[in-house]
């Protein structure tokens, strides 16, 4: 059988060794954007530029969804001309962006974290404090990594 | 590999069943929303769709005055003025009403950008990361943490109710009991604090009133110079139309405090601060100069307007409509989950005591 398994296996043999976190990188102010050092506690799970990649594309992400430019002045002029009412009914794009981030989160976990015993969790679901990631301990896969 | 088909797993709920099998043992009583369980002192309606801080007393008095004023003035006003002078002023009175009751009622109901307090693991490791000394009676972390923000030193100050460091320009609401991002003020008109996401329809609250109040107060005296024109003098008008002499006295006073409060927020949109920053004075050391001190302004009143009025509108963070996550974490698990024993034993009496310390350092 492969060195590498699913989540699938892990959920019902594995349980959670430790959690890392990812905290917010401020330096260039209230922007959401995490830090991309990698964390020393990953060193044997994942490799480095794999990992730094998947947090600068997380970071591109979460800038293009607060991105100031014409579309979000329309937006906004928009939502100020009819009361803020639109809000009620028409999606933001901040909202679009959150789910074309959590797409990518899930496809990451599928296709590059899962077989690896490791768990992304959104950001959103921490308040955008910090990228949770679940390291699975695995106990019954004698070849493990 | 096999092809199996990826479900996502909840963390927190590690080892119950996926989602399509819902567990029977705890699950007797419907699945509960998190509004039900959020820990501020918030009230929440139309099952959270609508958030208010608990305390909101003045909020309808705010509500009655507008809409009393406003009843009076197309009921005992307009008719005269559409006679004397045209159609318009009627409608330009409702646009303005409308855009003030629903900036009002969206200030208020709406998450000011309120942060959820951490779940207990994320609070022990930035407790673990803090506590380097590695003993085991628990100290309280420090306060503050420094980083730099555009070459700007920014303290970040620790929340010992939600348990972490505060992001910059978060506040923690003592009305309420949360911290809220961008924290401007808690506004008793409104009912709420004033924060990061319903800051654009405070300030077009106050600012459609100004207008409101201007437009009323402008058109009730016309009205009585004109009745007093054409009768006996001001005294019989003033006699005659008491309505107007209400909606006379209430626009006078108060146009001076909206008026005073729309040209303070215009003030500190343009240079991107907020009444907590001003009040406190973080960045007044060199106040008027190009380089105000303020790391989070743009340099420029046209861009800080559309960047603060016209900006993306971020999300709610707190969730209130998402359901809970199963309770139930089988021991095994937990103890795997590597938290400090001392955590969860102590937890509440430490929070009693660092409740009456975080009181006096929020405040």
């Amino acid at each position: 059988m492969a060195e590498t398994h699913n989540l699938q296996d892990l959920r019902h043999q594995a349980a959670v060794a430790s959690k890392v976190y990812v905290q917010r990188d401020y330096n260039s102010g209230t922007i959401c954007r995490f830090q991309t050092k990698f964390p020393s506690e990953l060193e044997s799970r994942v490799d480095r530029q794999q990992f730094e990649e998947t947090m600068q594309t997380l970071n591109n992400l979460y800038a293009e969804a607060e991105k100031i430019g014409g579309k979000s002045y329309l937006e906004g002029c928009l939502a100020c001309m009819t009361a803020y009412t639109i809000f009620l009914c028409m999606e933001t794009h901040y909202e679009k962006v959150l789910k074309k981030i959590a797409r990518f989160i899930k496809e990451q976990n599928e296709k590059i974290y899962a077989p690896l015993g490791l768990l992304l969790t959104d950001p959103i679901e921490r308040g955008l404090r910090v990228v949770e990631i679940t390291i699975f301990e695995d106990r019954s896969i004698g070849s493990g990594r | 590999m096999k092809n199996c088909e990826y479900q996502q797993i909840d963390p927190r709920g590690l080892s119950t069943p996926s989602s399509t099998q819902p567990c029977t043992e705890n699950n007797v009583q419907r699945s509960r929303r998190k509004w039900e369980v959020f820990p501020g002192k918030n009230r929440f309606y139309c099952d959270g769709r609508i958030i208010l801080a608990r305390q909101s007393g003045i909020l309808p008095l705010t509500l009655g005055l507008i809409i009393v004023t406003s009843g009076l003035f197309f009921a005992f006003d307009c008719p005269f003025l559409v006679t004397h002078l045209t159609v318009c002023i009627p409608v330009i009175g409702g646009v303005l009403f409308v855009f003030v009751v629903t900036s009002l009622l969206q200030t208020s109901f709406t998450d000011p950008g309120i942060l959820p307090r951490t779940l207990p693991d994320e609070a022990a490791d930035i407790e673990k990361q803090i506590d380097t000394s590695g003993s085991s009676t628990y100290h309280p972390p420090p306060r503050t943490k420094e980083i730099l923000i555009n070459q700007q030193v920014v303290k970040l100050k620790y929340c010992f109710t939600c348990k972490m460091f505060r992001p910059p320009r978060t506040s923690h609401c003592s009305m309420c009991d949360n911290c809220v991002e961008r924290f401007d003020h808690h506004c008793p008109w409104v009912g709420n604090c004033v924060g990061k996401r319903n800051y654009r329809f405070f300030y077009s609250f106050i600012v459609s009133l100004s207008f409101h109040t201007s437009f009323i107060f402008g058109c009730v005296v016309t009205h009585l110079t004109l009745r007093s024109q054409g009768g006996n003098g001001l005294v019989l008008a003033l006699q005659e139309n008491p309505a107007s002499v209400v909606e006379l006295v209430i626009c006078f006073f108060s146009i001076w405090s909206i008026l005073g409060l729309s040209g303070f927020h215009t003030y500190l949109v343009a240079f991107n601060l907020t009444t907590n920053e001003d009040i406190k004075g973080s960045w007044s050391s060199k106040r008027g100069a190009e380089d105000s001190g303020n790391p989070y302004t743009y340099d420029n009143i046209f861009t800080n307007f559309c960047a603060t009025l016209c900006g993306p509108m971020p999300p709610s963070l707190i969730d209130r409509r998402g359901f809970l996550p199963p309770e139930d974490i089988p021991p095994a698990v937990a103890v795997d989950m590597g938290r400090p024993p001392f955590l969860a034993k102590n937890d509440t009496n430490m929070e009693e005591n660092c409740q009456g310390f975080a009181l006096s350092c929020t405040a």
